[in-house]
């Protein structure tokens, strides 16, 4: 839906430092971009919840990270999440990718369309979910927004492979 | 015993072991001024008896096994200061790969410290899977993620000789610590909401 140059000129524009990231095949997509940009670091880690955790460190360490990871590694977060950003109280931003959203040819009848939106709410993180290239800018608006209020936000882009 | 890199490492079963008070008090010694000391589990609880800095970060609450995590993000974000993480052998495991991410890095400003006590003890002393009964050698582990800085100790009075230059090894560094659990012994308070301190932690970090 977006291309990697596409999502680095908005993490240029929302001054992200480092992208801390478990890759999918969406979001691996556009690591290359990322790691080219000379302006966000590509922290890549072993597991989702780490993610969180590593992000959590560069912002009280004074950077400005965006966690990059798929809904199944949302599931994957629970404990590292409940703990930054409800615990710690860290506004950390995040890109979900939405699996099987826009098509379920490989994993028909797959849970993460069941699953996604409900954990995320429970989390009580402010998402915007697109569906559609046309919305690329809400990445800015709505993560901006976001953390001018102070307050942990997502977008979570819909994926048409597993 | 410190053990160089490459060289047999002790297993944890059988082996002599050091008081984990010991241990921190002599890293409350040998931390420099600048330095971040993060503590988690019964470290933290061990470590909050000392006199506090304000670069501590006390971990408490924390989602279990992430103090590796959140030292490699700190370790990044202010590469001119040492990070030093007190971590736990059952923390360690629940996020062993935090140490392939930790030499993927390369952040050579990172150490973490493994106490091994072979058991849960903030829970009651249940036994940590494989680290009493197999010797699970963290230093080794971490040899095998591509960490070249290791260590391992078990004995006092290496520990206090050797310190200050584990410390001041070019990291990543990874020192797997032997030491003695204490049953019965109550895990680690929160010394206050997380939220507040993350603030006066930015803050120190700042000046």
């Amino acid at each position: 839906m977006f291309s990697g140059d596409q999502i680095t000129n908005a993490l240029d524009q929302l001054g992200i430092t480092h992208v801390v990231t478990v890759p999918d095949s969406t979001i691996g997509q556009w690591h290359d971009a990322i790691e080219h940009s000379g302006h966000t670091q590509l922290v890549r880690v072993c597991r989702e919840g780490e993610a969180w955790e590593v992000a959590a460190g560069l912002h009280l360490g004074g950077a400005r990270p965006l966690v990059m990871i798929q809904c199944t590694g949302l599931f994957e977060s629970g404990d590292a999440i409940r703990n930054v950003l409800h615990d710690w109280k860290l506004p950390i931003p995040s890109i979900i990718g939405y699996r099987s959203y826009l098509n379920q040819d490989t994993i028909p009848g797959d849970t993460c369309l069941v699953f996604t939106e409900p954990v995320l709410d429970t989390w009580c993180i402010d998402y915007k979910l697109l569906t559609s290239p046309e919305q690329l800018s809400t990445i800015t608006d709505h993560l901006g927004g976001c953390r001018a209020a102070g307050r942990p936000g997502a977008i979570v882009v819909a994926e048409g492979k597993a | 015993m410190s053990v160089p890199i490459g060289a047999e490492t002790l297993p944890s079963a059988g082996t002599s072991r050091m008081s984990q008070l010991d241990v921190l008090t002599t890293l409350h010694e040998r931390r420099g001024a600048r330095d971040v000391v993060i503590t988690t589990m019964t470290p933290a609880r061990d470590w909050m008896t000392l006199a506090p800095h304000p670069l501590d970060l006390v971990f408490v609450p924390s989602a279990m096994g992430h103090a590796t995590s959140i030292g490699l993000g700190l370790a990044l974000a202010q590469p001119e200061r040492r990070v030093i993480v007190c971590n736990g052998d059952g923390s360690m495991l629940m996020n062993l790969g935090s140490l392939a991410s930790i030499a993927e890095s390369g952040a050579a400003n990172l150490v973490v410290l493994v106490f091994v006590n072979g058991v849960y003890e903030v829970t009651g002393s249940q036994r940590v899977p494989a680290v009493a009964s197999h010797g699970v050698d963290f230093a080794a582990i971490a040899r095998g993620c591509g960490i070249r800085s290791t260590f391992t100790f078990s004995n006092i009075d290496e520990w206090r000789r050797d310190a200050a230059a584990v410390l001041g090894a070019a990291g990543p560094t990874v020192v797997h610590l032997a030491v003695a659990g204490v049953p019965g012994k109550p895990g680690p308070r929160s010394p206050g909401p997380a939220g507040e301190r993350a603030h006066r932690f930015m803050d120190a970090l700042a000046r």
